[in-house]
């Protein structure tokens, strides 16, 4: 395998990792808030049908950006009603938000435009375009550095560069910021949050905002920058992928970046088998790349590689003492 | 906290929220712009109007009832799976294998093994979570999805690479043969000289399933298995105080309810007559609200199992008759979920205050 081979599939990386990105963020500051979220997924593929719709519509994937960013707050809104307010299970309310997103997705993407639940193909300031960093083409020619500034480096939409400035940000918020203290005690200790005063069904409530605000990013990432326009289920288990980098990266920011990267290295080797196989002399199947990210999950959870520890107070809706 | 009679707790809650969720998805038809009373009428003529229609619906009844049963299985013992569906894919594979293992003679021998071999392998799919959750730790609900997708990259290999049979395009297993088909309810009926349509899949596993049921409740309410997973899933603390191990617990319920998926494969998988990618459909997911809305128990399940039978066949219809995709029934599905799962108190608290109303004047004449 050259060099150059290897810069192209880091900078696939890159952009297969960005929706992961946004969605594993997305995840860590609910459940870090105590809210656990399997509806990733679903908030993922709501924003990505609303903001490739009203992009095409408006003409503006500012504007659709919007619109995602909204289907999914009113989704994360959905599930804060259910766990935060009614105290309903988690886990069912998320296992509901997905089947929503996949159902409403289709049948308003069939009423809107008649194309067999899709979106019509975006072009131009419809979609997020690449923007090239400065200096990238003078650049260009310098040996190995060149082409990763160029190639690696520059040329990603917009979304691409947030998703990870995202990562210091969520970092400072969590662990610098007297919101993030309590965002995080909420989700160890409640009562002990309440006890000192603050409004622990706020802090959720916010927390969960955050997460539908990220999960619209992904979403609209995924449908106006990676690919041009919304397909039927276009978020193919990335939600469930980004909560498995979540639980690999133990529920801290940059440990998030680096599940993120890896897992999206798995699904960029997994376009490209012929440099797997150059690489390994035998072949692998591609089935099996598809399945690493869960199975790796699966054996983080088990506790054979270092033990992840969810928030302690994950799962449980908080009942004031009477 | 009794606060309310056990009919409204086990009748009326899950009753209303149904109903809010079939006005919703009335809403949505009507912004889709259809008059819900025809789309209605639409499915009632599609999935009950014919024995064809009613094949469909009953077909589909009885895979809805066994991921239904595998679903609450779980619930009794408070494990969330989430994992029917991949318990119910790789319970089909064990369904084919057994099917393509021996030329079988008649259907008579083939079914036992059929159900065993499905049985086997959805209870092997579910048992590593079940360890991993019981030994280690592992929350199920990560787990199972997990395998989930794990199951489903594994069938794409197997049928792309493994059972296809030479110079055969589709991804899917050969023919099994006439030896393993079932009698379909045209057959059972034609016995007692009544027309049934033979072009509709639903078979004799359908009574299989009725018949899963009984023995679901025999187990649950009647076994000491059953109240040990009852008491299992009430308090954790409580059942290991008694002497019931909760490893054993998380282990046998989650088996029994993989087992229960798998057992799906001989409605779905033998009805196709070979296995073919993504034979389960979603069911496994279907099982979830069947369960939820079923209350977890036998009879409430097959009720739900019915209803959605008869909103998958009529959704189909739809599909097919108006311009409604057939997304619509995962959308009714997700919407039940949420009224009847996460939103239960939606219904029950504003119940439960109109109910200690009605209460309070009688405690005082007392």
């Amino acid at each position: 395998m050259d060099f150059l081979t290897l810069i192209q599939i880091l900078d696939t990386t890159v952009r297969l990792a960005t929706p992961l990105l946004f969605a594993c963020l997305a995840g860590l500051y609910s459940e870090r808030a105590g809210i656990f979220d399997i509806g990733l997924e679903g908030k993922m593929l709501a924003a990505a049908f609303f903001s490739a719709a009203f992009a095409a519509i408006t003409g503006s994937v500012w504007l659709g950006l919007l619109a995602g960013m909204g289907a999914s707050l009113f989704l994360s809104a959905v599930h804060g009603l259910a766990s935060i307010t009614f105290r309903g299970n988690q886990l069912i309310s998320g296992v509901a938000i997905n089947f929503l997103a996949a159902g409403l997705t289709v049948l308003i993407a069939q009423d809107w435009f008649q194309q067999g639940g899709r979106t019509p193909s975006l072009a131009g300031a419809a979609r997020f375009n690449e923007i090239d960093l400065p200096f990238q083409s003078a650049l260009a020619d310098v040996p190995y550095l060149g082409p990763i500034y160029s190639e690696l480096i520059s040329g990603h939409s917009i979304l691409v560069y947030v998703a990870f400035l995202t990562v210091p940000l969520t970092w400072y918020i969590l662990f610098r910021t007297r919101f993030g203290l309590r965002l995080r005690a909420v989700g160890e200790n409640p009562a002990a949050v309440d006890t000192a005063g603050v409004n622990v069904i706020w802090l959720r409530f916010v927390a969960v905002g955050i997460c539908g605000v990220l999960c619209g990013l992904a979403g609209a990432y995924l449908a106006t920058g990676l690919q041009a326009g919304f397909v039927k289920d276009m978020s193919s288990g990335r939600g469930f992928i980004a909560l498995a980098a979540l639980i690999f990266a133990k529920w801290r920011p940059w440990y998030a970046l680096f599940a993120c990267l890896l897992f999206g290295f798995f699904q960029a080797l997994s376009f490209r088998p012929d440099v797997v196989k150059a690489v390994l002399q035998f072949e692998i199947p591609g089935q099996l790349m598809d399945a690493l990210p869960y199975i790796l999950t699966v054996v983080i959870l088990a506790g054979f590689v270092g033990k992840a520890i969810p928030p302690r107070a994950g799962g449980e809706p908080y009942v004031k003492e009477r | 906290m009794d606060v309310m009679p056990k009919w409204a707790d086990a009748i009326l809650i899950p009753i209303l929220s149904i109903l809010i969720s079939f006005f919703l998805s009335g809403l949505v038809i009507l912004y889709l712009g259809m008059n819900p009373f025809e789309a209605l009428k639409l499915m009632v003529t599609g999935a009950l109007g014919s024995t064809y229609g009613w094949g469909y619906t009953l077909y589909y009844t009885t895979n809805f009832i066994f991921t239904g049963l595998c679903a609450a299985i779980a619930f009794h013992a408070r494990l969330f799976n989430i994992g029917g569906e991949g318990q119910a894919t790789f319970g089909g594979l064990g369904v084919a294998l057994v099917c393509l293992a021996v030329p079988w003679p008649h259907w008579t021998l083939a079914l036992p093994a059929a159900m065993l071999g499905g049985a086997l392998f959805g209870a092997a799919w579910a048992i590593i979570p079940a360890w991993l959750q019981a030994k280690r730790g592992s929350h199920i609900v990560i787990t199972t999805i997990m395998f989930n997708y794990i199951v489903a990259a594994l069938m794409v290999f197997l049928l792309v690479e493994v059972l296809k049979p030479e110079g055969s395009m589709d991804p899917a297993t050969r023919r099994f043969g006439d030896g393993v088909a079932l009698p379909k309810f045209s057959d059972i009926f034609g016995l007692f000289a009544i027309e049934f349509s033979d072009a509709a899949p639903a078979n004799i596993s359908f009574f299989i399933a009725i018949l899963a049921c009984y023995l679901f409740w025999l187990l649950v309410w009647r076994t000491k298995l059953g109240y040990e997973l009852r008491a299992y899933g009430h308090s954790e603390s409580a059942a290991a105080y008694a002497g019931i191990s909760p490893t054993k617990m998380i282990i046998v319920a989650m088996m029994i309810s993989g087992g229960l998926a798998g057992m799906m494969g001989i409605n779905s998988v033998m009805a196709t007559d070979r296995l073919v990618l993504n034979s389960v459909e979603g069911a496994g997911f279907i099982g979830l609200a069947v369960a939820l809305m079923g209350r977890s128990h036998p009879v409430g399940i097959f009720l739900a199992a019915l209803l959605f039978g008869f909103l998958y066949q009529g959704g189909g219809e739809l599909a097919l008759w108006a311009s409604i995709p057939r997304e619509l029934i995962i959308l009714i599905q997700g919407l039940v979920i949420l009224f009847t799962g996460a939103l239960d108190n939606l219904v029950r608290m504003p119940l439960e205050k109109l109910f200690l109303l009605l209460r309070k004047p009688r405690s005082e004449e007392v």
